[in-house]
């Protein structure tokens, strides 16, 4: 066959994986930004601009897990076990955040700030842990008889909590950029004037995580920085200063998608910028997306299912976000 | 402190969170059924009671599918977190089976869930209907595939072994492998007999209060007269699982019945009641019926099965455990029996609704259902022990290499977090069902929120408010 079975399914999954963190990113964005924003109408404005879609948003995290299993086994089995921390707090986190986001709505007057406060962890826990375990798997494992050499709390190092805090503030730069393009008023004006630092934030981190990479791990530097490739990939340094040039600027005079769009171009630069600096592997610092393939028996099976229903989400998503456009005002909810 | 190896809280820890998940799917799957069978027969009847029950046990369902997708986020990792050895070796088979699963509950819920919820005013009946059968049918794919991969892990085939990996050859033969069909039917039926027993007691708990709409009675009706018929079912069906699995897996049996060893040309008793114990290698104090294992396993009267002390013990699962269980499943089966004779015997005489005693029964059986299918799942895990791949790959070689202080903390805190959030869904649950049903409900759709905009979250579709937390503050 001359079908490159690996490359299409890391294609799905890098996409899948790409759709989840755009997506639930500004949704947890919306958590992140709780503690600034203590009025509860503006609150419930906040939660209201993604309560149509947010379970939606998550659909890709499960279809990443389970399309990884199916195509690459190893990955799932050794990485998840070497981040076994990280990741079940990262679900603890998500799903406290989920719940309490449903149960926020059902709650009665006194209990709601319980379920906020649930709602406002889950979110900080869950975009916390995604950026550490993040930065663990750039910082690579090494495998030994089918499982990392890591011990259980290496995860946590000077650079993946970088990566952890990282994530938070780029999460954050989603939500009020969303909350830009989705509200009006005061509650937007408010979300406007906090853009900018955390754009300013977002900026620092893609560019600490794109000097110390190259300095701690030669093979990226060599990636990076040798002829032809530094000529291939200019642009992508280059696009991100573009964007955020254009972020400030769209931020002057009543913004409205501008800022939303920009930032998806931001955080899809950092995210191109990590694929081509672990590329092929999809393990690093070793083990390529060919070593931890899935037989073709089984990659070739679940494609087809893969290939079938992904389009029908895709277009299903794309009807519900066409279905809620437009300004959400305080006071209007769909809950 | 409780003396436990990693592998044992490995072992809890995935039993935890599955069982929690467990109950959510299998409402799931009797739920839908029984919606699509309200909408059908208001459709047929004309008659507005089904259209009210409908919307009482729509909402119901939203909460309850909800609860299971929330809890089945953890079952999508586990598998790597946990069980990082096993997935390396079987992920080629479990991985795609489990990625169908996924994407045919996404298909559901994208395709269908929004109109079965929110579409009541915006599409035709015909077409209503045909997504609540549709949701119907895919909880029921879902669960296929979940079998499918779970009972390749009981009786494997259709697969090689490559350096040291299982490779799939065969699909057909991995997914309709020889447990498949038992497992299959056996767990759907316990789904819809479960939700039967559920919504039985849902009905006996509103006429106990002296809410006797015609709504509680169609309900409480509608739902004796398939404990009637499928806990007989049920019984068949069990029955010929057994006989499959003495086939396949005659450890588990032997484990099953606390059957140690044959006397030569003897037929094996039944053993009621007993102690199996692992290190002396008998059952204690049993009560037994002679010649009935024999009758019931193979249908004659001096048949063998299989004694636990022909395999080596390092191959014996613990049968103390699994004896219990078998027997709790069996005894709950045997009672929801009963209840469908018992309510058969008041409707003849027509005191169906007026019974206290049956409605008590009823009441006291809510959830003997959901407790029989964790019972059964535990004897056919525990049973399949200690293979997590039967004779391919034993549990020990497929757990992670966490200490057994990572899992204990693991565990205390997905304990603690399944506590809060799944005891409050169940309670939030409860308090619908004791909404009752309400008479005329189209007209209280014009206020359900989301109506005129959907799609929406499942939960969205209800718009009660939570019971209060006791101890939050």
């Amino acid at each position: 066959m001359g079908i490159d079975l690996p490359l299409i399914w890391f294609l799905i999954i890098g996409f899948g994986i790409m759709m989840y963190v755009i997506m639930d990113g500004f949704d947890l964005g919306i958590g992140i930004l709780f503690p600034f924003i203590r009025d509860r109408d503006e609150r419930d404005t906040m939660v209201n601009t993604v309560a149509p879609v947010w379970d939606g948003n998550e659909t890709w995290l499960v279809l990443g897990g389970a399309g990884l299993m199916a195509a690459f086994p190893k990955v799932y089995s050794i990485l998840l076990s070497a981040l076994y921390v990280p990741a079940m707090c990262f679900l603890v986190g998500l799903i406290w955040r989920g719940v309490s986001f449903e149960f926020r709505f059902k709650a009665d007057a006194a209990h709601k700030p319980f379920w906020d406060r649930a709602f406002m962890v889950g979110s900080y826990v869950a975009a916390f842990f995604q950026g550490a375990m993040l930065g663990a798997f750039i910082h690579g494992h090494h495998v030994v008889n089918g499982a990392a050499t890591s011990g259980v709390m290496d995860w946590l190092s000077p650079f993946s909590v970088m990566t952890g805090i990282g994530v938070v503030v780029a999460y954050a730069l989603l939500g009020t950029t969303w909350l830009i393009l989705k509200t009006e008023g005061a509650l937007q004006q408010r979300v406007i004037r906090a853009t900018r630092p955390l754009l300013l934030a977002t900026v620092a981190v893609i560019t600490a995580v794109s000097i110390w990479t190259p300095l701690s791990h030669p093979a990226i530097a060599q990636r990076w920085f040798s002829l032809p490739n530094l000529l291939f990939f200019a642009p992508v340094p280059f696009l991100v200063g573009l964007s955020t040039f254009a972020i400030l600027r769209s931020l002057r005079q009543a913004p409205y998608a501008g800022p939303f769009v920009w930032s998806l171009v931001l955080v899809f630069l950092g995210f191109s910028g990590l694929v081509i600096s672990i590329w092929p592997n999809i393990l690093p610092p070793t083990m390529s997306i060919w070593d931890a393939a899935a037989p073709p028996q089984s990659q070739g099976f679940a494609l087809v299912g893969a290939l079938f229903i992904i389009p029908i989400i895709l277009a299903y998503t794309a009807w519900s976000y066409y279905v809620f456009r437009g300004k959400v005002k305080v006071g209007e909810g769909y809950h | 402190m409780f003396d436990f190896s990693a592998l044992d809280l490995a072992r809890i820890q995935f039993g935890f969170t599955i069982s929690f998940h467990i109950i959510f799917p299998a409402i799931t799957i009797g739920l839908a059924a029984y919606l699509a069978v309200l909408e059908g027969l208001w459709l047929w009847k004309k008659d507005d009671t089904y259209l009210d029950l409908y919307h009482f046990w729509s909402k119901i369902f939203a909460v309850n599918f909800a609860m299971g997708v929330v809890s089945g986020l953890v079952m999508a990792y586990q598998f790597g977190t946990n069980w990082s050895f096993y997935s390396q070796f079987a992920g080629s088979i479990t991985g795609p089976l489990l990625a169908y699963e996924v994407l045919t509950a996404f298909f559901l819920e994208a395709g269908f869930l929004g109109v079965m919820l929110f579409g009541w005013n915006k599409v035709g009946r015909g077409l209503h209907f045909f997504a609540t059968v549709m949701v119907a049918l895919g909880t029921m794919v879902s669960a296929t595939w979940i079998l499918a991969s779970n009972s390749w892990m009981q009786t494997p085939q259709g697969h090689e072994v490559v350096n040291g990996v299982v490779v799939p050859a065969d699909w057909i033969a991995i997914i309709f492998n020889p447990s498949f069909p038992y497992r299959l039917a056996h767990m759907v039926t316990a789904a819809m007999l479960s939700t039967a027993l559920f919504v039985a007691a849902s009905g006996a708990w509103h006429l106990l209060r002296a809410k006797r709409t015609p709504a509680v009675k169609r309900m409480f009706s509608m739902a004796l007269w398939m404990v009637l018929f499928t806990a007989p079912l049920q019984m068949v069906i069990g029955d010929a699982h057994g006989i499959n699995t003495l086939k396949h897996q005659p450890a588990k049996i032997a484990a099953v019945e606390g059957h140690w060893h044959n006397e030569p040309g003897a037929g094996v008793p039944l053993i009621l009641f007993g102690i199996p114990d692992m290190q002396a290698e008998t059952t204690r104090y049993k009560v037994e019926i002679p010649r009935l294992g024999s009758l019931i396993l193979t249908h004659s009267w001096d048949g063998q099965i299989p004694g636990l002390k022909e395999f080596a013990p390092d191959d014996r699962p613990n049968s103390t455990i699994v004896f219990w269980c078998f027997r709790i499943m069996v005894g709950l089966g045997s009672l929801m029996a009963l209840l469908g004779l018992f309510s058969t015997w008041k409707r003849w005489r027509g005191g169906l609704y007026d019974s206290p005693i049956l409605a008590r029964f009823a009441l006291w059986m809510g959830p003997s259902g959901l407790i029989a299918i964790l019972a059964g799942w535990y004897v056919t895990e525990i049973g399949r022990q200690p293979w997590v791949v039967y004779g391919l790959m034993r549990t020990k070689d497929a757990v992670s290499n966490h200490s057994a202080m990572t899992l204990s903390i693991g565990l205390v805190v997905l304990v603690g977090m399944y506590i809060v959030i799944f005891g409050m869904g169940i309670a939030y649950m409860l308090r619908l069902v004791a909404q009752g049903p309400q008479a005329h409900a189209e007209g209280a759709l014009e206020h359900t929120p989301a109506l005129n905009q959907r799609p929406a979250r499942p939960l969205s579709a209800v718009d009660a408010t939570l019971p209060n937390l006791s101890n939050d503050t």
